[in-house]
Parts: C-alpha cells; sequence; structure tokens
C-alpha cells in the first residue's frame, strides 16, 4: 500500500505547514458488481493517522465515500525538527507507515 | 402526481444547461488536481515507473538506467516525438510501444498490455520528462501515408450510432453529451488519471471507451488503426504542449 | 458482432456507474436517507443544538465527475482556547451509506481544515458538524447537482 507524502523540507518554528499524502489504494465500495453480476467485495482504508514529534496531528476515519487513491492534505504545527509519521490501514488488515524529517529553525 | 419542486428542478436545469452555466466543474476539479504534483494521483504511477527505471528486471538483463542513465536527462523531450515513424519497421510506433520493444527486444521481458500498471508507469514517466515541451511528432517522409489513413479513420463514421471522433471531437468541443463536455481530441496528456475511471490509462484505452459508446466494435491497443490515429493526433496540431500526467474528468 | 458489443456496452455501463449503486440485479438500489444521517447527527451531538457559523464546507454546487469531488472542511478564523476544533464529522444524505468521514485534530494540530475528494451518488445534501472542546457543535452544508457521465467504460 504505497502512497505518496509531501512535507516541506524546512519550517520556522511556530508556523504551520501542510502535509499532503495520496495512498495507493483502489477504495472499492462493496456496491459495485463485476462483468457478470457478481458482487465486488468492500476493500477500503479505512484509518490514516500523523504523528509529528510522536504526538498525533491528525486521524482520518474513513468510508466507501472517500475517491480511489484518496488524496489528504492537513497542517502541523512546527515545534522543532523531527520525524513526521504517517500509518494508514484498510479493512483487510494490511497496514502502512512511512516518516519524513521536517528540519525547523 | 409530480410535485412542484421537481418540476422547478427540471427547469432549472435545462435551464442552466441551455445557458451553459453547467459549463464550469468538471474540468476545474480535473484542473486543479493535475496543476498540483502533490494532488496528482498520476503521481503515484510515475513513481512506480521511476522506481521500475532503476530495476534489474532479471538476473541476466539490464535497467533502463544503465542505457539510458538519468531519465530526466535521456529521456527529455523524447515522449514529444511520438507517434514515430521507425525506419526499420516502415510505420509508425506510440510510445507505448516503443518501451515495449525496449523491454523485449533489449532486456529480455514479456511483453506487457498497453493497461498494464508497470507499462503505465513506464509511459507516465518517460511521459513526464517532457512536460511542459512542444509536440514534435510530425507527418514528414513515408510516415504521411500513415497520417493521411489516421484522419482518415478520424473522418469516417462508425458503430450503431454511426459517429466519427470529428463530428464531436472537432465540430462540438466544448457542448454537452449528457452530462458531460465535450473534449477536443488531443493525446498530448497521456497517458492520464481519468476521473471517470479512478485510475490511469492509456489512449487506447481512452479510444476503447468512446467506441463502444458509439457502439462500434472498438480498435485493439496494438492495431494500426489506433496507432494511426494516435499518430495523426499527434501530429497534427502546432503548438501544443506535453502535459503528461494529465488528469481528467 | 453488433449484438456482441452491445451487450458488453450495457454490462461496463452498469459496472462504471455503480461505484456508488447497488448491482441492479436484484432489485432497487440501497441508499441513506436524510433520516439515517439525521440519526447519526443525533447519534454524535446528543441534545446539543447544531450552530450556524464557524465550519465551512467547501463543495462544488454543480459535480459532473461524482467519482472524485474536492471537498475542503475549515474552520478559518482563531479561536479561544477552550473553543479549539476537536473533529470534524462528514455526512451525505443520498449515498448508500450516511458516513462519509471523520477527521480528528490532535495536539500537533496547526489548524482545523481537512482537503480531501469524495464520492456523490446522486444529487443530495452534504453535511459537516464540527465538535468543539467547549462542547458546541457548529453546522454548515451544501445541495449539489450531480450529473452522470455520458459514455462510461
Amino acid at each position: 500500500m504505497r502512497a505518496l507524502i509531501n512535507i516541506p523540507k524546512t519550517a520556522k518554528q511556530g508556523e504551520a505547514f501542510e502535509i499532503k499524502i495520496i495512498i495507493s489504494h483502489p477504495m472499492e465500495t462493496g456496491h459495485r458488481a463485476d462483468d457478470v453480476g457478481k458482487p465486488i467485495p468492500r476493500h477500503i482504508v479505512k484509518e490514516l493517522i500523523c504523528h509529528y514529534l510522536g504526538d498525533e496531528v491528525f486521524r482520518a476515519e474513513l468510508h466507501p465515500a472517500i475517491s480511489a487513491n484518496p488524496y489528504f492534505s492537513f497542517f502541523a504545527l512546527a515545534d522543532r525538527t523531527g520525524p513526521v509519521v504517517l500509518s494508514w490501514s484498510d479493512d483487510k488488515g494490511a497496514r502502512a507507515e512511512e516518516s519524513m524529517t521536517i528540519s525547523v529553525e | 402526481m409530480i410535485k412542484s419542486s421537481a418540476i422547478a428542478f427540471v427547469f432549472l436545469v435545462l435551464v442552466l444547461v441551455g445557458s451553459g452555466v453547467l459549463a464550469q466543474g468538471r474540468g476545474d476539479d480535473a484542473r486543479a488536481m493535475q496543476a498540483d504534483d502533490a494532488a496528482n494521483p498520476a503521481f503515484l504511477w510515475v513513481k512506480r515507473g521511476e522506481d521500475l527505471w532503476h530495476v534489474r528486471p532479471g538476473p541476466d538483463a539490464k535497467a533502463c538506467a544503465d542505457c539510458h542513465g538519468a531519465a530526466e536527462a535521456s529521456m527529455r523531450g523524447v515522449s514529444a516525438r511520438y507517434p514515430r515513424y521507425e525506419e526499420n519497421l516502415r510505420r509508425p510506433l506510440a510510445l507505448d510501444q516503443k518501451i515495449d520493444q525496449c523491454r523485449t527486444e533489449r532486456q529480455n521481458q514479456p511483453r506487457l498490455t498497453p493497461e498494464n500498471d508497470d507499462a503505465i508507469a513506464l509511459a507516465a514517466y518517460v511521459g513526464l520528462q517532457s512536460r511542459g515541451m512542444p509536440a514534435t511528432a510530425n507527418s514528414d517522409g513515408p510516415s504521411a501515408a500513415y497520417f493521411e489513413g489516421g484522419r482518415r479513420l478520424y473522418e469516417t463514421r462508425m458503430g450503431q450510432l454511426n459517429l466519427s471522433c470529428a463530428q464531436c471531437h472537432d465540430r462540438l468541443v466544448g457542448e454537452r453529451l449528457g452530462g458531460s463536455i465535450i473534449p477536443p481530441a488531443r493525446v498530448a496528456g497521456y497517458p492520464i488519471y481519468r476521473l471517470d475511471w479512478q485510475g490511469m490509462g492509456s489512449f487506447a484505452r481512452r479510444l476503447r471507451g468512446c467506441m463502444i459508446g458509439i457502439r462500434a466494435e472498438p480498435f485493439l491497443p496494438d492495431s494500426s488503426e489506433r496507432v494511426m490515429l494516435e499518430f495523426y493526433l499527434a501530429a497534427r496540431e502546432k503548438d501544443i504542449v506535453i502535459e503528461t500526467p494529465a488528469v481528467r474528468p | 458482432m453488433i449484438e456482441t458489443t452491445r451487450r458488453r456496452f450495457l454490462a461496463t455501463a452498469s459496472t462504471a456507474a455503480g461505484f456508488l449503486l447497488v448491482p441492479m440485479i436484484g432489485g432497487t438500489p440501497a441508499r441513506a436517507t436524510p433520516a439515517d444521517v439525521a440519526l447519526k447527527i443525533k447519534e454524535l451531538v446528543g441534545g446539543a443544538q447544531i450552530r450556524k457559523g464557524l465550519i465551512k464546507l467547501d463543495l462544488p454546487v454543480l459535480v459532473e465527475s461524482a467519482n472524485a469531488v474536492s471537498m475542503k472542511v475549515s474552520v478559518d478564523e482563531p479561536l479561544p482556547m477552550d473553543r479549539l476544533v476537536l473533529s470534524f464529522h462528514v455526512f451525505a444524505e443520498q449515498n448508500p451509506l450516511p458516513n462519509v468521514a471523520h477527521f480528528h485534530f490532535g495536539p500537533r494540530s496547526a489548524r482545523p481544515i481537512v482537503t480531501t475528494r469524495i464520492r456523490l451518488a446522486t444529487s443530495q445534501t452534504v453535511i459537516a458538524i464540527a465538535k468543539c472542546a467547549d462542547g458546541t457543535f457548529w453546522g454548515d452544508s451544501v445541495d449539489l447537482l450531480v450529473a452522470l457521465a455520458a459514455c462510461l467504460d
């Protein structure tokens, strides 16, 4: 379950910085059927969590109404240099995590 | 009994459709997504293409990078030339076919269909290296016959609905078909992330969708018809800028 | 050959249009109702009143590609500490399911703003509710018109 994550390389202390993520996922709703009428089971990302310096920035609980290859943008408050960690999981138990460092001056 | 609010709603929609107010919306969202690489889902494929570029596909096979080095340098302007007439084959090849030719002949890999995610990823990554550059596909010399063949296909009525590409995509651009705005026939953004597909696809896939829509037997991806059409569309307009990877409704 | 093409067209059209629709085989597609959403909202706010203001739900009024509609939920004004925004809750009145997403802002969040892309099954009202630290709830909604694409593959 790969993702593209964009955060700025640096930020000023006390400033807000934007975090953007696109997760590669079909977000299959469970409402569709294939060409011969067989229902396609639901398969969605259920949760996305962002931590910065070990504390929570943002947490999203997702439902099938979120588009495929889901995109989110939200803001964290720059405090000091350290890791921004994004983790997400889907309804089949797959989990993924990615960490990036932001330099705060 | 029909509720008066329902009648008012239908009337409102018809008026809006007639006045062209509905002209906005669909294109705006796609354009906004395309304008921000960090929000454009096509970059999931571009990233995959970049990874594939550097990976040896087998123990005896070279990676793309082993021969071509950094794609930013070696592939700059390359996709802008495609589809391109190949002297030794004496016909044009589309970019996805050229990549496939390299993979099969020089990397000893099995063929990939154009809609295979890895094929799309490589085409998107290579295509990105021409983004912002003018399209340079041309119909000089012996390729002129294929350009003419593509033009004839483009202007021929097809399918149960008996429509030609030109009728909509030249003459009715900006008008509506149901809820959709009819786009011009351009290939400079392919492979594209299409919101209706919820994924990325090639020109061959887009063409297939259209042909099924007019109830014609669609041209197969590797057919000469598909390549001639793509060649015609790439070569006919001057001053088109490559947009790969584009986002479309 | 013509017959095959037509059957194939019908099959792919119903598949593609059905991202949010229950399979047409087997009867009427199920859909949430405004009453379902009202119930979810009641579960969220209890007996509290939902106030107008503060929260802004940004969605295009005219939607044509209902598969990926840009949505921004935000509170743009500075707030006193006790009125910090804890979460946003988004509901769709006529999607198959009433919940769209729930967003929670943690201690390192800078601003209560989130942008994402959502799917809409049909013309309907989308509702966003903000929950604040002082126990207040604020709501905004957008009534949207959705037109399906002409040719589906």
